[in-house]
């Protein structure tokens, strides 16, 4: 076990460092030759991964310094991306089961689940969160991080109802005259067989709803003019780019950490959760 | 044999798959009396599978009547009156062996403990002791028909029905589990019926084995096997099984159907 973690441990710095001089060593060629395409290199474009790094002990106009700035704004972002998140998982995941039920029903709502994916999240997003300002819960409209929450789940819902549709009808036909056998009924097949059949494909939408959810969230705050999580710090940084780009490029860190650490949550869920044979784990 | 005491009760059935295009059974009439090991053999399309499958109500037939412990195969289904091991294993992956084996008996409603109490007293059954925390991909392929098995015994089923369960395995593993099953059928004295293509796995098993003729789907001839109980691993070398053996062939040659057989053994060079 130790000689496996030290093998993953070296694996991730190994990338890291190629990363890190993949972008130095960009930086200096076309700062060097002077090369304009695709676009010219300096300290404004592409600055230099150590000031971006120590720019993160620098003060903010808040009077914090910048990691611990960045730090609240991920939380109050991770926060709707989170409950995002989860919304979308149960609301894909009812919807997927409903639809495998009733084929009719399936063929009809289909097309608007697909719809519902195909109008821009920019062009939804400002309808959703005014619209939901207005809903009124014991007498007070919803809080911002609410209304940011529901476009998280917007946009994981979507992958979470197609897979598990496809996961549910995935169980082996024998294993289903097995049920038969047994005369077991619908609701004993759904969750003794087409759930546990659907667990891998559930999980490979989760992974992408959890990215999803942390953009959908970003996206959200930036339409309902919410400044307290990430989406609000891209936005106040990209009007100071020309004079600190190192700030926007920290924020894109952090948002960027958020959703590996979403993605890794799911992960790790998924091996608590599925005990599959090597071949069907998606 | 009366109707009583029989467990399986099938008269004048017959199975069109289709509008009529394919006649998979025709006229069928066999009464299998409890504590029978009956086998069904046969070549591709002569319909063992189907009339299995009619048995255990999974298929409906077109025609005639079943019926299993006296009732309907459909009302039997409903009862739990069979267990049923089909050509794969079909164990559930995401289940431990020992879970895999309480399944039926979660449907049935049974208590965690005494479920707990027939899973060991299954897994003792099938000699899999020390695997009842493995998940099947990590076992065998004849360790893992073997669960299979101890998961259609495990709520004491009157009838077994088998789908060829030991087609996929190799000629040795298959050998040893004839023994074993034998041994299964013993102790529990469930009455079983066994689809497959091997005549010497027919004639080794059975009581009595139904050569059936394909094209459509007919029962060619019924061939008791008077071999003595309990069989061991000589029965095999015996001069009286030999002749069995070459009872069956012929008449499954008569049906003209020469390939039985053959295609097993150029599976078992691969193996």
């Amino acid at each position: 076990m130790p000689a496996r973690v030290g093998k993953h441990v070296a694996t991730f710095l190994l990338v890291l460092g190629s990363l890190w001089a993949l972008w130095e060593g960009y930086k200096w060629l076309w700062e060097t030759t002077g090369w304009t395409w695709p676009f010219a290199v300096d300290d404004l474009t592409v600055p230099h991964l150590h000031s971006i790094v120590l720019q993160l002990g620098e003060p903010t106009s808040t009077g914090d310094d910048l990691w611990l700035y960045l730090l609240h704004a991920a939380l109050f972002t991770a926060k709707s991306a989170a409950v995002g998140f989860a919304i979308g998982a149960v609301v894909g995941f009812v919807l997927g089961v409903v639809l495998a039920q009733f084929d009719v029903l399936r063929r009809g709502v289909m097309p608007y689940v697909v719809a519902s994916q195909t109008i821009p999240i920019l062009a939804l997003a400002p309808i959703l969160v005014r619209g939901l300002g207005s809903v009124s819960i014991n007498g007070s409209p919803p809080a911002d991080w609410v209304r940011v929450s529901v476009i998280a789940a917007y946009l994981t819902f979507f992958p979470v109802t197609v897979n598990t549709l496809r996961g549910l009808r995935s169980a082996d036909p024998w294993a289903r005259e097995l049920m038969h056998s047994y005369a077991a009924r619908s609701w004993t097949i759904l969750w003794k067989l087409e759930v546990p059949s659907a667990l891998p494909y559930i999980f490979t939408a989760l992974k992408i709803a959890a990215t999803a959810s942390v953009v959908g969230a970003i996206i959200g705050e930036q339409t309902a003019s919410i400044s307290n999580g990430l989406g609000g710090a891209i936005l106040n940084f990209n009007q100071y780019y020309v004079l600190e780009p190192t700030n926007l490029w920290a924020t894109n860190m952090y948002a960027a950490l958020l959703g590996i650490s979403f993605f890794l949550l799911v992960l790790l869920a998924e091996k608590v959760v599925v005990h599959r044979a090597p071949e069907h784990l998606v | 044999m009366s109707s009583v005491a029989s467990v399986v009760s099938i008269a004048g059935l017959s199975k069109v798959f289709g509008k009529g295009d394919v006649t998979a059974l025709q006229g069928i009439d066999l009464q299998v009396g409890r504590g029978e090991f009956v086998s069904l053999i046969g070549p591709s399309g002569c319909g063992k599978s189907t009339l299995l499958r009619i048995v255990g109500d999974i298929t409906e037939p077109t025609e005639g009547d079943v019926t299993v412990n006296g009732k309907s195969a459909r009302r039997a289904r409903l009862d739990r009156d069979y267990g049923i091991v089909f050509q794969a294993p079909v164990l559930y992956d995401w289940r431990t062996v020992a879970k895999n084996i309480a399944l039926p008996l979660e449907m049935l409603g049974w208590d965690r403990a005494k479920r707990a109490e027939r899973v060991k007293d299954m897994v003792e059954l099938v000699e899999l002791n020390g695997f009842e925390k493995h998940h099947p991909w990590q076992l065998s392929g004849g360790m893992q028909q073997r669960v299979s098995i101890a998961r259609a015994l495990s709520f004491s089923p009157a009838l077994l029905l088998m789908d060829e369960p030991f087609g996929a395995l190799d000629e040795m593993t298959r050998e040893r589990l004839n023994l074993e099953l034998l041994r299964i059928w013993a102790e529990t004295g469930s009455t079983v019926i066994f689809v497959t293509h091997s005549i010497s796995e027919a004639v080794f098993l059975s009581t009595r084995v139904v050569v059936m003729s394909p094209r459509p789907g007919r029962i060619a001839g019924v061939v008791s096997v008077d071999l003595p109980q309990p069989r061991t691993a000589s029965t095999r070398e015996e001069p009286r099984f030999f002749e069995l053996v070459t009872q069956v062939r012929e008449l499954l040659h008569a049906t003209g159907a020469d390939e039985v057989e053959e295609p097993l053994a150029a599976e078992s060079e691969i193996v």
